[in-house]
């Protein structure tokens, strides 16, 4: 295989690194949710919890 | 329960992806014309094709809304077109750097599929702005339905239409996206498919599921602190399903299905 | 149901003959473009493939601003919750509206495409009406039936103006792709219906998906 590097193989390189990228991103974003819901089910764990007043 | 099935779908995804990469860089033979650079189509393909079926998917998932009146389905749908959309992206980025590798410039309007699909996608762009204009959450999800399934039905309609039109322009010469194939082409063309397509419906499921979840939890919520209010007036429990429900709510089927 | 729908047809009409407010716009707008397009494009007069896009794209900019006015009675005056609350099919709004807008860009062309071939199309266009004029009927049916919908969509949203033309020029792409095809050989020199069957059959084809898909979808538009 030529150097990949330079020429096609950079283009390809490219192409498949958007891919990889798209995917990484969307994993990212999907993961803050989780966070999010995860913080929130904390709290309203607490407001359960909470002795009556 | 959207999330069910998640574990052996994504070990599902890493295996067909790992096979497709071994069989794109180690088995399917370089392409005489191309080169190198044929390979981007490997993964430019999948994701059209995968896109375009979720496309139609969202449609057809939006008419179960309707039909139903069930909003999950609608959910369903919007995570489609989400997906779609983001893979949309991805189309039409790796199908310019293919033209600028093959040929030299960074479009090609001889390229149906391409084309098409980027008249898609300033299509189905429109889809997130309409959705998120609407408050009330049953217009939100009736209009985004009405959306999908117009869309949907127009996606193989613009296709064709594209097609025609390039073949009056461009009478086609050397078929990139489908005509023959050589056999070890085919087959990995047809592994790296379905890892994309296993790799959307695990996606689909994902994110899914986390929608689904947040939505429990504002209700969690909004019942938790109408229930504390209450409290605090020296009033009886609230009564099953009296949750303020000022939030888009999903119903959720008593035994979900996962799709 | 029909007499439903003429009755609303006739109301829209009359209301668009004393107000004068979309037809004329529509009129306007096409030559107003036709004189930007001969400066922009630095053309004295068009033929072909040139001509038959300026045609097409104008036509369908025109549409954009009649389907933001379709529904703008409606609105404006309240008289949408009237109308839902009358005992008639939601199907008969649609039928009504459809065939107003078909009307206004019949309307429309009877200005502008002479007005196009007064201003920019150098062959004229002599023998090739009838069939100009085929295709134009059969792509207003889908421009109609299309335009109805997207309206009826975009009416109650805080967005409306935008998404109108972002939601229908790319539905209406393959309107411009058969029209234009059609039309090119048309306003050529010499003029020729090359290929025009086909391209009318697929707008036949394209006008029947979407009817059938906005009579089927536009109930649950208009539900509130």
């Amino acid at each position: 295989m030529p150097d990949p590097v330079s020429g096609a193989g950079a283009y390809v390189a490219a192409a498949y690194i958007v891919f990889v990228t798209l995917i990484v991103v969307y994993v990212a974003i999907i993961g803050t949710k989780v966070a999010r819901i995860e913080r929130e089910l904390e709290s309203l764990a607490r407001l359960v919890e909470e002795p009556e007043p | 329960m959207y999330g069910s099935g998640l574990r052996p779908l994504s070990i599902a995804t890493a295996v067909a992806t790992a096979a497709a990469a071994v069989l794109i860089f180690f088995y399917a033979p370089i392409e005489a014309d191309q080169g190198f650079s044929q390979k981007i189509f490997y993964v430019h393909v999948p994701m059209a094709i995968v896109a375009l079926l979720g496309f139609v998917a969202a449609g057809l998932m939006a008419i179960k809304h309707l039909r139903s009146r069930d909003r999950s389905w609608d959910l369903r749908s919007y995570v489609a077109i989400h997906l779609s959309i983001i893979l949309g992206v991805g189309v039409l980025v790796t199908g310019s750097i293919w033209a600028k590798a093959s040929w030299g410039h960074w479009w090609r309007w001889e390229e149906p599929v391409l084309v098409s699909f980027l008249i898609v996608f300033l299509l189905y762009c429109v889809y997130f702005p309409l959705r998120f204009s609407i408050e009330d959450p049953d217009r939100q999800a009736r209009y985004s339905s009405v959306f999908a399934i117009t869309a949907g039905a127009f996606v193989p309609l613009n296709f064709v239409a594209v097609r025609l039109a390039e073949q009056v322009l461009h009478p086609r010469v050397f078929s990139q996206t489908g005509g023959d194939l050589p056999g070890e082409m085919f087959l990995t063309l047809m592994v790296s498919l379905l890892a994309m397509a296993l790799l959307f419906v695990t996606l689909w499921k994902l994110e899914l599921s986390a929608k689904h979840a947040a939505q429990q939890l504002k209700r969690l919520r909004a019942r938790l602190e109408l229930q504390s209010e209450r409290r605090a007036e020296g009033r009886g429990p609230v009564p099953a399903g009296a949750g303020a429900d000022g939030g888009a709510v999903a119903t959720v089927p008593a035994h979900p299905t996962s799709a | 149901m029909t007499r439903a729908a003429a009755v609303i047809l006739r109301k829209d009409l009359r209301i668009e003959l004393r107000t004068r407010e979309s037809v004329p716009a529509m009129a306007l707008f096409a030559v107003t473009v036709y004189v930007l397009l001969h400066f922009g494009l630095d053309r004295d007069t068009l033929d072909g493939d040139l001509a038959s896009g300026v045609l097409w794209v104008t036509l369908l900019l025109a549409t954009v601003l009649a389907v933001n006015r379709l529904f703008a009675n409606e609105r404006e005056d309240g008289a949408l919750d009237g109308l839902l609350l009358a005992p008639i099919d939601r199907t008969a709004l649609y039928l009504a509206k459809a065939a107003a807008l078909f009307l206004y860009l019949v309307l429309l062309e009877l200005v502008a495409v002479p007005a196009f071939a007064l201003l920019l199309l150098s062959p004229g266009l002599g023998g090739a009406l009838p069939e100009l004029l085929a295709v134009l009927l059969v792509a207003d049916l889908g421009l109609a039936a299309i335009g109805a919908l997207v309206a009826a969509l975009a009416a109650e949203t805080r967005v409306r103006e935008l998404v109108v033309p972002l939601f229908l020029l790319p539905l209406l792409v393959p309107v411009v792709i058969a029209g234009a095809s059609a039309t090119e050989p048309l306003l050529a020199a010499p003029q020729e219906a090359e290929g025009l069957g086909g391209w009318l059959a697929f707008l036949a084809l394209y006008d029947t998906v979407f009817v059938l898909v906005s009579l089927a979808v536009f109930d649950f538009l208009l539900e509130d």
